[in-house]
């Protein structure tokens, strides 16, 4: 086997304008080899895959392919070397069967598409051992089925350097352990691969050798083997910290939110909450895990008063809050706080500044015709500081913030309101490790104030350590309500995915 | 070789947030289309300064028979009238393109006052001719919001194809109802008593629009209506977790700028025209949604944009271009070139083009 890495790099460097992204990071894969790359946000992690990738040019620095150097100014120039980007987001058309998206882009000449398509995808799903049916449509497929349609895209086009952005991030514990399976099974064939994930877990168990970047430079590389969380964690966010997260005790008692037998449907009439009995009590961190799309977003959203009600009840304190707008939630006199999972399409106007954001669920409280901006701005101050968000100007548009800051504006706003009820959708989602442990400390706070908190999270650690109990859905059905203290990730793993079969409601407790 | 060469360009989105000042960009645009039309110009075997020079002393001279520069202003102000119509609506993201039709329905309700009415006492009329404009251009603007809301419609299309049947509605009141002398069409001339006054030289429409375009500035950026047409049009979602009623506030803001149309159509027969024809609108309302865009839906810079555009059309109009050897479609030359050129520095806000050299090749 040839001796030379798959891909060096050498002293790449990439700037902004004044940031520098990346600030001559080496780096090496083998053949034969995973690779980890970790690092926090903004730590240059996808500038660096994106360079790879034909996506950005490097100011400086080299790249080599197998020894060879090279130069790759565009993504077709990353297909030619090998190189196959796995995006987080999947890059997938719904209407188009899977061998149409494998094909797409990377068609044989002529005009029609030939029947054979079929059989050249799956020669190549089975060669790789990859199980998916080439005629079945995107929509119809789960997560984990069109992870797999991305991976074999790029398995088409030849490519035997592989690199994954957080693919884990959406797929049940089930589902990545066959991803992993998938990864290793393709080291073994002989390709290079590199994965971003910020799961330490997985990268222990993954990883052959891990690459660990922090503000844009590569401080260290190190033998998985070798190597530990703490030492991990250490290196990226250089200084040590505590990993543990609190689950402070619970002060209050007594029941504040309950939902009986709720059910929901989408706009085009699927049924997208099923049944669904559950109480909040005060002081609580309700946690609610389930494969994407289970019914999560549905369930915030309904609470909310976003999404009409098709049968059953919604009881706050025994009153009846069922299909009342937001405005009228409000008016009822309870404070609710949704920090939905959409932060800059829902949770906040993304072309305005903090202060004007501040104004979204208060504006109409103003007497007159006019917008009352002071009070606004005390606010947008007060968070600023509280919450340590860096921004360029109160009134620059909050879409050009980072990922972190958007959060800490959206969580300032709705904590500030002081809630009774605070639902949360993946509120860690895309954070790094500092800001996510702001984050936890603040629903920690909001605990012992007694208010309600509905915490919904992929991350099913996190929820083990943060949340009293854990609510589970899969397909739009509770399939268990346990205590968090005494259950497992391999049982939220198997109520995840309805193992326990009739997806009838039974408590677990 | 000729893609090697090529395909060391890249286009390259702009990743810096600060970027250039939209509006700056638009005056630049607005230069380097004078130095392109002059460019044009030359080719014709004119002189570019001659040739501006007289269209500037067409659009302001004040000569014995008249300052010309009233013209331009009177041409202007249904043009900044419409401009801010035009730019409520698109700060809410809804694309109406339908300032035509709804400057023709104002017109047509206000002219039936003024055809049929005219005996009411002179401010009384006025004033229910000006509301009469600003229903029937705020009931045209309200029917493509209301599909809009209740069915998912798309307002583009549904804006664009009234403006056709508003047009149709005229050219059947003139050839039958309204006309004036049976068999014939045509519309008679409106008595003095439904003409507007004139005051300083323009007629009154002119303090009309100067104090909407404060008003207008002054909704857009501090009331609760601006702030929630705002929200709106950055994200649908956004404004329903706000408990914002959003086809509420959809049905409003298309009534608003529909209205604000149609009284420009009543200024337009009113003030301008004296009668109800075909003309009425004569494209000004789609004029309105180039100026909105390169105001960047700025009531103050629609104001500048709309008399650069009468300036062009007034100053191309009369005989000292024909004198030149020029035709008066100039003016449509040169607003061709000054759209042409703003798109492309457009794209140049979010994009940018780096040439690769062959240092890594």
């Amino acid at each position: 086997m040839n001796k030379q890495p798959a891909i060096k790099l050498c002293g790449i460097t990439k700037s902004f304008d004044k940031v520098v992204a990346n600030d001559h990071i080496d780096l090496s894969v083998q053949r034969g080899e995973i690779l980890a790359l970790l690092g926090e946000n903004g730590s240059g992690k996808t500038t660096l895959m994106n360079i790879l990738a034909g996506i950005y040019q490097p100011d400086s620095g080299e790249i080599f392919i197998d020894g060879e150097r090279v130069s790759i100014h565009a993504p077709e120039d990353a297909n030619r070397l090998g190189i196959g980007m796995i995006h987080q987001h999947f890059k997938l058309v719904d209407v188009h069967t899977a061998a149409d998206n494998i094909i797409l882009g990377a068609e044989p000449k002529g005009l029609f598409l030939r029947k054979s398509r079929y059989e050249k995808v799956r020669e190549i799903s089975e060669r790789f051992g990859l199980s998916v049916e080439p005629t079945k449509k995107i929509y119809n497929m789960s997560v984990g089925e069109k992870q797999t349609v991305e991976i074999l895209k790029v398995l088409y086009r030849g490519a035997n350097i592989l690199i994954l952005d957080e693919p884990t991030a959406v797929l049940t514990v089930q589902e990545i352990r066959r991803l992993f399976d998938i990864l290793r099974r393709m080291r073994d064939e002989g390709c290079a691969i590199i994965i971003i994930t910020h799961k330490l877990g997985e990268v222990m168990e993954i990883s052959d050798r891990v690459t660990v970047l922090r503000k844009g430079k590569s401080v260290a590389t190190v033998e998985t083997a070798s190597s530990d969380i703490h030492t991990l964690t250490e290196l990226m966010v250089g200084s040590s910290v505590n990993l543990s997260i609190e689950r402070t005790e619970r002060t209050h008692s007594g029941t504040l939110l309950e939902t009986h037998h709720l059910s929901v449907e989408s706009d085009d009439g699927v049924r997208m909450l099923d049944d669904v009995s559950m109480t909040l009590e005060k002081g609580e961190i309700l946690g609610v895990a389930g494969v994407a799309g289970s019914g999560q977003r549905e369930l915030c959203e309904t609470i909310a008063g976003l999404m009409p009600i098709r049968e059953g009840a919604i009881l706050f304190k025994k009153k009846n809050i069922e299909n009342m707008t937001p405005r009228q939630i409000f008016q009822a006199g309870i404070s609710m706080s949704f920090i939905p999972e959409d932060r800059l399409g829902m949770g906040l106007a993304a072309s305005m500044g903090i202060i004007d954001n501040m104004l979204l669920k208060t504006y109409q409280d103003a007497k007159g015709p006019f917008v009352r901006k002071k009070d606004a701005r005390l606010k947008a101050e007060t968070i600023t500081e509280k919450l340590r968000i860096s921004t360029s100007g109160m009134d620059a548009p909050v879409r050009l913030m980072s990922g972190g800051n958007v959060q800490k504006v959206l969580l300032g706003r709705e904590i500030e309101s002081d809630p009774q009820v605070l639902i949360t959708a993946y509120p860690v989602r895309g954070l790094d490790i500092n800001t996510s442990y702001t984050i936890y400390d603040a629903l920690n706070e909001q605990k012992k104030k007694g208010t309600g908190v509905l915490f919904i999270c992929e991350d099913l650690d996190v929820m083990l350590e943060l949340c009293d109990r854990i609510m589970v859905l899969c397909h739009g059905k509770v399939t268990g309500i346990v205590d968090a203290a005494k259950t497992t990730k391999e049982e939220l793993g198997l109520l995840m995915t309805d193992a326990a079969g009739k997806g009838d409601t039974e408590n677990v407790d | 070789m000729l893609t090697d060469f090529f395909s060391r360009f890249h286009i390259v989105k702009k990743t810096n947030s600060a970027g250039t000042n939209p509006l700056l960009l638009s005056f630049l645009s607005l230069v380097a289309a004078l130095i392109i039309g002059g460019l044009f110009i030359l080719c014709l075997g004119k002189n570019p300064f001659a040739v501006y020079g007289v269209i500037i002393e067409g659009a302001f001279k004040i000569a014995r028979t008249g300052a010309y520069v009233f013209k331009t202003i009177g041409y202007a102000i249904p043009l900044v009238i419409t401009s801010i119509a035009v730019s409520i609506a698109f700060k809410m993201k809804f694309w109406n393109i339908g300032a035509e039709g709804q400057m023709i329905a104002g017109a047509i309700l206000a002219s039936y006052f003024a055809l049929f009415q005219s005996q009411m006492p002179h401010w009384l009329l006025l004033l229910v001719m000006v509301l009469a404009g600003a229903v029937g251009g705020g009931l045209l603007g309200t029917i493509p919001a209301f599909f809009k809301c209740k069915f998912d419609t798309n307002e583009t299309l549904f804006t664009l194809m009234l403006n056709y049947i508003a047009l149709s509605v005229i050219t059947y009141l003139k050839d039958g109802p309204w006309s004036e002398t049976p068999g014939f069409p045509g519309i008679a001339k409106f008595a003095d008593n439904a003409r507007l006054d004139i005051v300083g030289g323009v007629h009154i429409g002119w303090i009309f629009t100067v104090l909407l375009v404060v008003a207008a500035f002054i909704y857009m950026r501090y009331t609760k209506h601006g702030y929630e047409i705002s929200v709106i049009g950055d994200s649908i979602n956004t404004a329903r977790y706000a408990g914002m009623n959003v086809n509420r506030v959809i049905l409003r803001t298309m009534f608003i700028s529909g209205a604000l149309c149609g009284i420009a159509g009543m200024i337009q027969v009113s003030g301008i025209e004296h009668t109800l024809g075909e003309s009425v609108a004569g494209g000004r309302g789609f004029t309105a949604i180039i100026i909105a865009w390169l105001s960047r839906l700025n009531p103050f810079v629609c104001v500048l944009f709309s008399m650069l555009f009468a300036t062009l059309q007034q100053g191309c109009s009369g005989s000292a271009l024909l004198k030149l050897g020029l035709s008066p479609y100039v003016a449509d030359i040169l607003q061709g070139i000054i759209l042409f050129v703003i798109l492309a520095f457009d794209f140049f806000t979010q994009y940018k083009i780096v040439c690769r050299g062959r240092k890594n090749a």
